[in-house]
């Protein structure tokens, strides 16, 4: 089963690392992985999709609490909370494609941020199943790039990740 | 105070109690070396990095204090690799510190660059590359802290040249605090009272004990429970003093090459009490056959060996000192009376135990036989608190099997990793740290061309450490594989010539005796005992000596192989 992980680490060079590290020296899988500073600039935030029977989820959870740069890992796959991902597309443009582009783009609530002769480029935000039906939609117009910026999740309601000050 | 970072260094490790540490110098370390001239910190000079790495393991292992170890950059850096990977897979505290160029060249392929930090990361608890030398004080803080708390193991800490110059304030931390890191040590009363509940409603209880039980020095507690509960007891390769081998409860060593009681015994189990073990494939053979009857109760300071390899009923994450203390309070409240309980149970151990001991045939012929010259090795040390180093192989095994342990933190072996070379720097580490002791490397003609460069760092340093090597001319377990396993074809496993070990130790300044024949076994250990120098003992041991029992790799207790 996809899991969504969200681990809250010390803002240094080389936690990257031993996060990627712990998972390609063990043989899991990774997704995705998105990484940037929280609200306190010492603290960042990453969030890595990863699939794996629950043996293999609950030792990913260890190894990531074991390691020592790591101050908190939640599943948040198991709770309520949003998902959301960012994805550029650019599609052929040409003359008869372009009301179409526009069009689906409206529908998904995406933007066109990048215009040029062969080209447009679209941004599209949501959730997993949102971004495939779009491609879908899109893919006979002709896709010439995708770039996603792999899934960032946080709980819904009042909880929140944040380290207890211990 | 202002400090050079080489200063602070010296400094810091003397606040945090070291006394001695292991080493070899080098380009970017000499401001440091410098600092450490005439300082009181001992410094061991060894002749390769790997042997200061196990040096410094073996005097951990010895002592319980956290080693420490002393390395230039570069190729200097590299050879610990071996050594601190030795240390984490067994969970031994160690402080590395290597040094690194300076700040401004690291990532320009410098001379004598490599990046320690990524290439231990794998293979430490922990590592820092320090930037600034007003951070020397708080990581080497950290990084004791690191290494010997929690599940212990080593933390390397990187060095650029520019920080051990430069200069900054001195202040050595009183503690540390590290928000991301805090250790269970306190195993939860309720998971407690739950095993306690399970061992009571058990008829075939055993208790099966590895390495953590040596690390969190409750080998004490562990003799309290089992004889008071009356339950069997059987230790991993890293634990085998953690119990009294001649004490009746004890059904030795399990797995690969345990005895058939004790894999017996685990087979048959009701319930498996796991105090810091991790049932490793060498222990459990295939799982799918493993311990089938038994409900598994965990006790491990690290919440990732738990439920690893084996799914366990009762976990409980804790400090085993904690936790042994706690149930041995459980015990004495209660009023079960465990020898009536556990009787049928023991007595059929110790038919287990009777059919199948440990044992060896003694040569007709007066051949030498290894298994011998590990026993009379114990014998003749009874009374000088000996404590034994091993290399790899099947000397290894044979000294796990037919050595006899009274006491914790006298049996140094490299268990997770099995690295040939260990035990000869492993025994002079433990002798720097107990200079009037008796240690002995039981050894390998294979492993001990390893690191036989260290002899000499024996004799430099007056550790008179001896060496009994089982001389039988192959990469012996190779050898046995292959016999068993790939028809005899014995590539690469056979020496066609070996050093004369006696003229090699002679040419080291070490003294060198030699045994050919049985008779002359107990002669050779005894002079070597009393001789105040480094040893060498050559003992020309039959080659067709196999470990046995076996359960071949992926086996169970049913495939063992008894001669
Ligand atoms: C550094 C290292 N290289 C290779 C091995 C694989 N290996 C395990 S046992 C063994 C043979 C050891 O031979 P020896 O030291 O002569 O001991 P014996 O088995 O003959 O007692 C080898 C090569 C190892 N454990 N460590």
């Amino acid at each position: 089963m996809r899991h969504t992980i969200s681990i809250l680490v010390e803002n240094r060079f080389g936690v990257l690392t031993r996060v990627a590290g712990l998972f390609s020296g063990r043989g899991f899988n990774i997704e995705s992985l998105t990484v940037a500073e929280t609200q306190d600039p010492q603290v960042s935030r990453m969030t890595i999709v990863t699939r794996g029977e629950d043996r293999i989820i609950e030792q990913i959870n260890k190894q990531l609490n074991k390691l020592i740069d790591v101050i908190k890992v939640t599943d948040v796959t198991a709770e309520e909370h949003v998902e959301r991902e960012l994805v550029l597309i650019k599609l052929n443009a040409e003359e008869k494609n372009r009301p179409e582009i526009l069009r689906m783009t409206d529908i998904f609530r995406g933007k066109v941020v990048d215009v040029s002769a062969r080209s447009y480029t679209v941004e599209i935000t949501g959730s997993d199943s949102k971004i495939k039906a779009f491609l879908e939609m899109v893919r006979p117009l002709g896709i010439q790039e995708v770039a996603r910026t792999g899934k960032v999740a946080i709980s819904r309601g009042a909880r929140t990740l944040a380290p207890k000050n211990k | 105070m202002k400090l050079t970072g080489a200063q602070i260094i010296v400094e810091s490790l003397l606040a945090q109690g070291v006394d001695t540490i292991f080493g070899l110098p080098g380009g970017v370390v000499l401001p440091l070396y410098d600092a450490l001239y005439g300082s009181k910190l001992k410094h061991i000079l060894v002749r390769h990095e790997q042997g200061a790495v196990h040096m410094a393991d073996g005097y951990s292992r010895a002592t319980g204090r956290c080693g420490v170890a002393l390395v230039t950059s570069g190729p200097g850096a590299t050879n610990t690799v071996t050594g601190i990977a030795t240390a984490y897979m067994d969970s031994i505290p160690m402080v590395v510190i290597t040094g690194q160029v300076p700040a401004n060249l690291i990532g320009n392929d410098a001379f004598q660059e490599a990046d320690i930090v990524g290439i231990t990361r794998p293979c430490t608890k922990h590592n820092y590359l320090v930037r600034d030398t007003k951070d020397l004080a708080r990581t080497i803080k950290e990084a004791f802290y690191i290494a010997t708390s929690g599940k212990p193991g080593p933390v390397l800490i990187d060095v650029p040249k520019d920080v051990l110059t430069k200069q900054a304030e001195f202040l050595y931390p009183e503690s540390v605090h590290i928000r991301s890191y805090n250790p269970t040590v306190e195993g939860h009363i309720a998971q407690v009272k739950r095993a306690f509940e399970k061992i009571k409603a058990s008829k075939k209880p055993v208790l099966y004990v590895g390495g953590g039980m040596i690390l969190s020095n409750a080998a004490d507690e562990l003799f309290r429970f089992a004889t008071g509960c009356h339950i069997p007891v059987t230790t991993t390769l890293m634990a085998m003093d953690s119990f009294p081998t001649r004490h009746e409860l004890s059904l030795g060593m399990l797995g690969m090459h345990g005895t058939y009681a004790a894999n017996m015994a685990m087979h048959e189990a009701d319930v498996i009490i796991a105090l810091g073990s991790r049932f490793d494939d060498r222990v459990t053979g295939n799982l799918a056959g493993f311990a089938p009857n038994a409900d598994i109760i965990h006790v491990d300071i690290d919440p990732t060996s738990i439920g690893k390899n084996v799914a366990a009923d009762i976990p409980v994450v804790g400090d085993l000192m904690d936790v042994m203390k706690k149930l041995n309070a459980m015990r004495a409240e209660d009023k079960t009376d465990w020898a009536d309980a556990h009787r049928e149970w023991l007595k059929t151990a110790d038919e287990w135990k009777n059919l199948y001991p440990l044992r060896y045939d003694r040569s007709p012929e007066g051949k030498i036989k290894p298994q011998y010259v590990i026993q009379q090795a114990y014998e003749l040390a009874k009374g000088m608190d000996p404590i034994f180093t091993t290399e790899v192989g099947q000397s290894q095994m044979w000294a796990a099997q037919f050595l006899t342990f009274e006491k914790p933190r006298t049996f140094l072996t490299s268990g997770g990793l099995g690295t040939m070379g260990y035990g000869l720097p492993a025994a002079i580490g433990a002798q720097a740290a107990f200079p009037n002791r008796l240690v002995v490397d039981i050894a390998g003609d294979g492993s001990i061309q390893m690191n036989i460069q260290e002899l000499i760092t024996a004799v430099q340093y007056g550790l008179n450490v001896k060496v009994a090597i089982l001389n039988n001319g192959v990469l012996g377990m190779v050898h046995q594989w292959q016999e068993l396993f790939f028809g005899k074809r014995y590539s690469a496993s056979e020496f066609q010539v070996n050093p004369d070990f006696v003229k090699l130790a002679e040419a080291y300044g070490a003294v060198g005796l030699r045994a050919t024949k049985e008779s002359e076994v107990q002669d050779v250990l005894k002079e070597a005992y009393r001789t105040q120098k480094p040893v060498l003992m050559d003992f020309a041991v039959d080659r067709e000596e196999k470990v046995f029992p076996m359960v071949p790799a992926g086996g169970t207790v049913k495939d063992i192989l008894l001669a």
